[in-house]
C-alpha cells in the first residue's frame, strides 16, 4: 500500500513538473530571443519524464528487491544453530519471526533469538521504508534539476520525448510476446514431467481415457489415451462447423450482396449480439433447452438421441460460432472489388450468378481463413461442452452419445482435490499444450491464407 | 477538375444550355434537309441509328446528374463522350446498358430506344440486354480465373455453346478479335490477373466480345495504360468498328480525336455540342466546347 501511495505522490509530481518544464522553456525562448526547438508542451512532458523514470524505477527497484535483503539481514543475524536446521524448519522459523515483527502473534512461547530477531526485522524494515522514500525522493529531485537544466531552445525534446514512447510501446508489445513464451514455458515443463509417468505413445495413441487414482511414482500409465479426448473433441467441432459454416455464410452473402442498408444497420448487430453471450449462458440453454428438444425431435423420427451428447453441445456451438463466420464473411465479401462485380454485371450475368461465380470464388481463401479461425474457436471452447456434452469419454462413433473433449477433462482434472504433482493433474497441461499447439496450426494456416488472399487485390 | 469548371458556369446554366442546343442543332439540322429530329450532323456517312434517346435524366438521391439528353448513337461507328470530370459522361453511358440499376439510390427517366425498343420497358429483361451491350471499364478487371475461364464465362452463363469444342471456338475467336490470341494461346490456363494492364485490358474486351454484343461501351478504357497498350487498343477498336457499335468516355480529347466518327461534348449534366469528331475539333461552335478541347479548363 506504501507503494502504491508513493507512486502516486510521483505521478502528482510529473503533473507539476510538466507545469515547471513548460514555463521555464517559454522563459528560456523569451530570454534568448529564438524560436524554441519543440513545442513547450514537449519541454514540460520531458521535464516530467526526468522526474518520473528515475523515482519509479526505485520504487520498482524496492519492490522487487526490498524484502530479500531485509530477510538476508534478519537470518544472517540468526544463532548458528537455527541456521544449521534444514530449509523446511528455517523457513517456518522465518515464518514465526514474521508474524511476531507484524504483531500478530505466534503459537506457543517465542524464545528468545526469535523475539531479537523480529525486533530486528522491524527496525530493517522501518529503514527499508524511510530508505525508500528518500531514495524517491532523491531520484525526482536529481532528475527534476537535470532536465530543467538542459532546458534551452536549442535542445531537441519533441524527439526525445517520442524516443520514450517508442519505449513505452515497445514495452507493452514485449509484456504480450512474454506472456505467450512463459505460457508455453511452463506448459511444455509440465508436460515434460507428465511424460516422466507416462510414455508418449501411450499418450497420443492410446484409445482408452480412465486415469485412475494412483499415489506419485507407482508407474501406473493405464488409461491416458489422447484419442477418446480428441474424438470428441473433432466431432464436437465438426458438427459446430455443419451448423454454423452454411447459415453463417449465407448470413453474410445476404448482408454485404442484398441487405438493403437500412436493414443491414439493424441487422447486423443483432446477430453480433450472438456473439456476446457468456458461453457459460450458451452452456445451460444447451443443457435446459436444446438438449431436450433435440432428444424430442429424435423420439419423433424414431432416433434415440440423449439429452446431452455431441449432437446438442455441437449444434449449440454452431450457433454461437455463427455471428464469428457471418461478420467475417462478411467483411472478406464486401472487400471482393466492385469492378469485379460490375464485370459479371455487365456481362449479363444476373446478382446470384455474380455471387456463385465471381465474388465468392474471388473471396474463397479469406473464407476458409474465417472457417478455421472459427474451428480453433470450437475446439477452444469449453463451457458448453462440460455442461451439454455429457461427459463420456469413450472412444465411439454415435454422435447422439454422450462424448468428452480435450477441454472438459482439462477441467476436470484440475478441480476438486488434487495434488499436483500427480500425473492425474499433470496430464491436464499435456492436454492443453496439445490443444494450444492444434489451435496454433490452424490460425497460422488461417492467417497465411487470409493474407495470401489480400495480395490478389492490392 | 469539376470544382475549377464549375464557378465559370453561370448559375443559370440549365436554361442556357438548353437555348444553346437548340442554337446549335438546329441550323444543322436545317442544312442536312432531313427535317426529322433523328437528323444528323454527319453529312456523306448518315447512317441509321443504334440508340436514341430522350430526354434522360439520371438523379443520384435527390441530385439531379443528367439534364436530359437527346442525342443519337450511330450504328458500327464509334461515338466519343468528352467533358470535364463529373460531368456526366460517364453516367451517360451507364445508362445505356442500365449499369446504373446497380447503384443504390440511382433513378434513370426519359426514353432510350435500341433499335426502336424501349430498353427500360418493364418487360425487358436486363440481363439479356446486357448481354447485347457489353461493357469494358476503367480498370481492367479479369476475374481471378484462368484466361480460358474469363472468356468463357459469359458464353456460359448465356448457353451459347453447346459443346466444349464450341466453347473452345468462341474464345479462340473473341481472343483473336480483341488482338490477344497470339499472345495467350499457350497459356490459356494461366490467371488473367497475370498478364500486364494492356492485355488485361484486352482480355476484358475480348470478355465482352463472346457474348456477340451488338454495342460496346467502354468507359475510359485506357486511362490505367501506358502510351503503347492504348494505341493498341485503339487500333482495336477501330477494327471492332466494324462488326459493333461503340461508346467511348474518354478524358483524352487526342484519343477522341484519333478513334471516334461522332463526339460529344458534356458538360455539368448536360450535352453541350455534337456533331462529327472532325467538325468538333476543327470547328466548335460552343464557347465551352472550345475552351475545353483547346485546354482552357478540365
Amino acid at each position: 500500500m506504501n507503494t502504491v501511495w508513493l507512486a502516486i505522490v510521483v505521478l502528482v509530481a510529473m503533473g507539476f513538473a510538466y507545469q515547471f518544464g513548460t514555463q521555464a522553456s517559454r522563459r528560456a525562448a523569451v530570454s534568448s530571443a529564438t524560436k524554441l526547438h519543440s513545442l513547450p508542451g514537449h519541454y514540460g512532458m520531458l521535464v516530467a519524464l526526468w522526474l518520473g523514470i528515475p523515482a519509479l524505477a526505485v520504487i520498482l527497484l524496492f519492490a522487487l528487491f526490498g524484502d530479500t535483503v531485509v530477510r538476508s539481514l534478519v537470518m544472517g543475524a540468526l544463532p548458528p544453530d537455527i541456521l544449521a536446521l534444514p530449509q523446511a524448519e528455517l523457513l517456518t522459523v522465518m515464518q514465526r519471526i514474521q508474524a511476531l515483527a507484524s504483531g500478530f502473534g505466534v503459537l506457543g512461547e517465542p524464545a528468545a533469538y526469535e523475539l531479537s530477531a523480529a525486533e530486528r526485522l522491524r527496525t530493517l524494515q522501518t529503514t527499508r521504508d524511510l530508505a525508500l522514500v528518500a531514495g524517491v525522493a532523491a531520484a525526482a529531485a536529481a532528475g527534476l534539476v537535470f532536465a530543467l537544466r538542459r532546458i534551452s531552445p536549442s535542445l531537441r525534446a519533441r524527439n526525445e520525448v517520442e524516443a520514450v514512447v517508442k519505449i513505452l510501446l515497445i514495452g507493452c508489445s514485449t509484456v504480450a510476446i512474454l506472456t505467450t513464451v512463459g505460457i508455453v514455458m511452463s506448459l511444455v515443463g509440465e508436460t515434460l514431467r507428465f511424460f516422466s509417468y507416462v510414455s508418449p505413445v501411450d499418450f497420443f495413441f492410446g484409445t482408452v481415457w480412465n486415469p485412475r487414482f494412483v499415489t506419485v511414482g507407482s508407474g501406473s500409465a493405464d488409461g491416458y489415451g489422447l484419442l477418446p479426448l480428441l474424438w470428441g473433441t473433432v466431432l464436437i467441432a465438426a458438427i459446430a462447423m455443419l451448423v454454423s459454416l452454411p447459415v453463417g455464410l449465407m448470413i453474410a452473402i445476404y448482408m454485404a450482396e442484398y441487405a438493403p442498408p437500412k436493414l443491414r444497420a439493424v441487422a447486423k448487430p443483432l446477430i453480433e449480439i450472438l456473439a456476446g453471450v457468456p458461453t457459460i449462458v450458451y452452456g445451460f440453454f444447451a443443457l435446459t433447452i436444446a438438449g431436450p428438444a433435440l432428444s424430442g425431435a429424435g423420439a419423433l423420427v424414431g432416433l434415440d438421441i440423449r439429452a446431452t451428447s455431441a449432437l446438442t453441445a455441437g449444434v449449440v456451438m454452431g450457433i454461437m460460432i455463427i455471428p464469428f463466420i457471418s461478420s467475417l464473411s462478411d467483411d472478406i465479401i464486401t472487400q471482393v472489388p466492385r469492378t469485379m462485380r460490375d464485370g459479371s454485371l455487365g456481362l449479363g450475368a444476373t446478382r446470384s450468378e455474380t455471387i456463385k461465380r465471381v465474388v465468392l470464388p474471388a473471396a474463397l481463401p479469406g473464407i476458409v481463413g474465417a472457417f478455421l479461425l472459427a474451428v480453433s474457436r470450437a475446439i477452444g471452447e469449453t463451457m458448453i461442452v462440460v455442461l451439454a456434452a455429457g461427459n463420456a469419454p469413450v472412444l465411439q462413433p454415435n454422435p447422439f452419445e454422450s462424448v468428452s473433449t480435450v477441454t472438459v477433462t482439462i477441467v476436470k482434472q484440475l478441480t476438486g482435490d488434487i495434488d499436483f504433482a500427480s500425473p492425474q493433474s499433470l496430464v491436464a497441461f499435456a492436454l492443453g499444450l496439445t490443444l494450444f499447439v492444434l489451435t496454433l496450426g490452424l490460425n497460422v494456416l488461417a492467417l497465411y491464407i487470409v493474407r495470401k488472399y489480400r495480395e490478389q487485390y492490392e | 477538375m469539376s470544382a475549377q469548371a464549375e464557378p465559370k458556369q453561370p448559375p443559370s446554366s440549365p436554361v442556357e444550355t438548353g437555348t444553346a442546343m437548340t442554337d446549335l442543332t438546329k441550323p444543322v439540322v436545317a442544312a442536312d434537309g432531313a427535317g426529322a429530329p433523328s437528323a444528323q450532323p454527319h453529312g456523306a456517312n448518315r447512317v441509321e441509328p443504334k440508340v436514341t434517346t430522350t430526354d434522360v435524366k439520371v438523379f443520384y438521391g435527390s441530385s439531379e446528374a443528367l439534364h436530359g439528353i437527346q442525342t443519337e448513337i450511330p450504328a458500327n461507328q464509334v461515338t466519343a463522350l468528352i467533358g470535364p470530370s463529373g460531368c456526366g459522361k460517364s453516367t451517360f453511358l451507364r445508362c445505356l446498358n442500365r449499369m446504373n440499376d446497380t447503384i443504390e439510390g440511382a433513378r434513370v427517366t426519359g426514353k432510350i430506344l435500341m433499335d426502336g425498343e424501349d430498353i427500360y420497358d418493364k418487360s425487358l429483361d436486363v440481363v439479356l440486354l446486357r448481354a447485347r451491350v457489353g461493357m469494358v471499364f476503367q480498370k481492367p478487371n479479369p476475374f481471378p480465373k484462368s484466361i480460358f475461364e474469363n472468356i468463357a464465362y459469359g458464353p456460359r452463363i448465356h448457353g451459347l455453346a453447346k459443346s466444349k469444342g464450341e466453347l473452345a471456338d468462341i474464345v479462340e475467336r473473341s481472343l483473336k478479335r480483341a488482338g490477344l490470341w497470339d499472345e495467350v494461346k499457350d497459356r490459356l490456363k494461366e490467371p488473367g490477373t497475370g498478364l500486364s494492364g494492356g492485355q488485361q485490358q484486352r482480355l476484358c474486351i475480348a470478355r465482352a466480345i463472346a457474348v456477340s454484343p451488338e454495342v460496346i461501351l467502354m468507359d475510359e478504357p485506357c486511362s490505367a495504360l501506358d502510351p503503347i497498350a492504348t494505341a493498341r487498343i485503339e487500333e482495336l477498336i477501330d477494327e471492332l468498328r466494324r462488326n459493333y457499335t461503340i461508346v467511348i468516355v474518354t478524358h483524352s480529347m487526342q484519343q477522341a480525336a484519333r478513334v471516334s466518327q461522332k463526339t460529344c461534348f458534356f458538360h455539368l449534366g448536360d450535352l453541350v455540342e455534337e456533331g462529327d469528331t472532325d467538325q468538333i475539333f476543327t470547328n466548335p461552335r460552343d464557347k465551352r466546347t472550345q475552351d475545353y478541347i483547346t485546354g482552357r479548363f478540365g
